[in-house]
């Protein structure tokens, strides 16, 4: 049996854990996948999140990525941190660099087993700024040169591609190089608030195809978390194109979820009743939803290709990512919404419902710095054939011209 | 760098660890941070048993490989010293 085949009939415990911390944020995200913003009451306590280390290092789950919200606002963040890596549990978080002051740059330059990932998503402050919100550009640049001065070696840019920064690869390329960093970069999802924002920042066809070309052009210096499995069917159809990793969705059998009230979910772009497959606190411990939920033995199971089955790409692409298809309404053994192929679109012109928010803790009033992902539309291109209204004009539809 | 070879003395580096799965092991070194996939239970016996012998040799007879095999088992070998999976003993290996 190949390693592939092993993975998909899941592991006895995940390769790749992601913890979402809290759901606290000191930005507000267009496309936060987590709907973050407010910190929920439940969330778990110190002693639960030791526990948590306890049994992960039980488990040997090597490492854990750490995000939330924004991690480092817990105040108990680098106690945690301190505390899985006594206990054999690597860390990696994400953060939007808020906490990043040289003093602490100098902590973590200091410490082993300790990585630390920036997000930006534009290479400048216009393109970044716009979705993550205003100084949010300032604040990530300001940690990655804090680490770089601190001596801290090998930090991560991590980089959503969307349709407005997949024109900045280089330029990403160049902000990490100048730091010392490596580049990530990963898929944008129609997840928790990225539902709202998805139609207009999901890469068009052809930029999917430029990063894809990038991508085999510099991949070799270049993490991508195992995201863009689906741009494998640019290749041949033998799978030869395929992009370093894994190239299958992992979801329950090597990856999962961990949020910041203890549930369990099949992976960290499914936060949703629909992949929840327990809690650590009620459900007898992470073990134990790890190895028998139900809804994991279901994603262990052999899947089919669905309407993909006859596709000559499919063992390319093994059909694209399940939260992506979900999140767009479509169904989960059909084509990707991003289908390389072009069977996407064609899923998507037709009949859908996409699902219904599942938890959210977007703020209820946004701050002044909170992206407006709100293009104002231009006058008309064909107003001035219109004719021209009287100052005067009281019918509420004078001017209008329908088509 | 050391190279492998059937008669020169090898164990775990002190920072890998070890995590048994069905296909083999997973073999993590929390230094280099690198996760290697041990693809045989054969070559997880094998690595487990080379801290308990005074050659490579000895670790694939104990472990009840096939002389015909031992030369593949030797570059899998030489893969996991390239990434300080294994170490030379002597120099900072476990024992």
């Amino acid at each position: 049996m190949k390693l592939v085949e092993h993975f998909e009939l899941g592991l006895d415990a995940p390769i790749c854990l992601t913890w979402e911390l809290t759901y606290a944020c000191n930005l507000e995200c267009a496309h936060c996948l987590s709907s973050s913003g407010r910190r929920d009451p439940r969330e778990l306590s110190t002693e639960q999140c030791e526990a948590v280390i306890d049994e992960l290092q039980r488990m040997q789950v090597f490492y854990v990525n750490i995000g939330g919200g924004e991690p480092t606002v817990r105040p108990d963040f680098w106690h945690l941190v301190e505390y899985a890596v006594a206990h054999d549990v690597g860390v990696k978080f994400s953060t939007n660099g808020v906490r990043l002051t040289p003093e602490r740059a100098r902590w973590l330059a200091a410490s082993d087993y300790v990585d630390v990932q920036i997000s930006l998503d534009g290479a400048t402050a216009e393109v970044n700024d716009r979705v993550r919100g205003t100084g949010s550009y300032d604040t990530a640049i300001t940690a990655l040169r804090n680490l770089h001065e601190a001596g801290f070696r090998d930090a991560k840019l991590s980089v959503v591609c969307t349709r407005e920064n997949i024109g900045q690869l280089d330029e990403f390329k160049a902000i990490a190089d100048r730091f010392g960093a490596t580049l990530r970069l990963t898929r944008l999802r129609p997840s928790g608030r990225g539902a709202d924002v998805w139609d207009e920042l999901h890469p068009l066809p052809e930029q999917q195809r430029e990063l894809y070309d990038w991508l085999v052009a510099n991949g070799d210096n270049v993490l991508t978390g195992d995201s863009f499995f689906h741009l494998a069917a640019f290749g041949p159809e033998d799978g030869s194109g395929a992009l370093p990793g894994l190239n299958l969705c992992g979801a329950g059998r090597v990856v999962c979820l961990i949020d910041p009230v203890g549930d369990v979910y099949a992976c960290p772009f499914a936060i949703h009743d629909q992949f929840l497959a327990g809690n650590v606190l009620t459900d007898g411990g992470f073990d134990n939803v790890w190895k028998t939920s139900s809804l994991f033995q279901e994603l262990r199971e052999p899947q089919t290709g669905g309407a993909c089955s006859g596709c000559a790409h499919y063992d390319s692409c093994r059909g694209g990512c399940m939260a992506a298809k979900f999140f767009t309404g479509l169904p989960l053994d059909g084509p990707d919404p991003e289908c390389v192929q072009g069977y996407g679109e064609t899923a998507l012109a037709g009949a859908r419902t996409i699902p219904a928010v599942g938890q959210d803790h977007s703020r209820s009033a946004p701050s002044r710095n909170a992206p407006v992902l709100l293009t104002l539309s231009r006058r008309r291109p064909d107003a001035e054939l219109v004719p021209p209204v009287s100052a005067c004009a009281e019918s509420p539809l004078a001017g209008f011209a329908p088509n | 760098m050391t190279a492998v070879s059937l008669d020169s003395a090898w164990a775990l580096s002190p920072s890998v660890a070890l995590r048994p799965e069905p296909f083999g092991a997973l073999a993590y070194h929390f230094g280099n941070r690198k996760l290697t996939f041990l693809k045989r239970p054969e070559l997880v016996a094998v690595v487990r048993a080379l801290e308990s012998h005074p050659d490579v040799r000895g670790a694939l007879v104990a472990s009840g490989v096939p002389e015909g095999q031992h030369a593949a088992y030797v570059a899998a070998l030489s893969g996991l010293a390239r990434t300080d999976m294994i170490r030379p003993v002597g120099q900072g290996a476990r024992r």
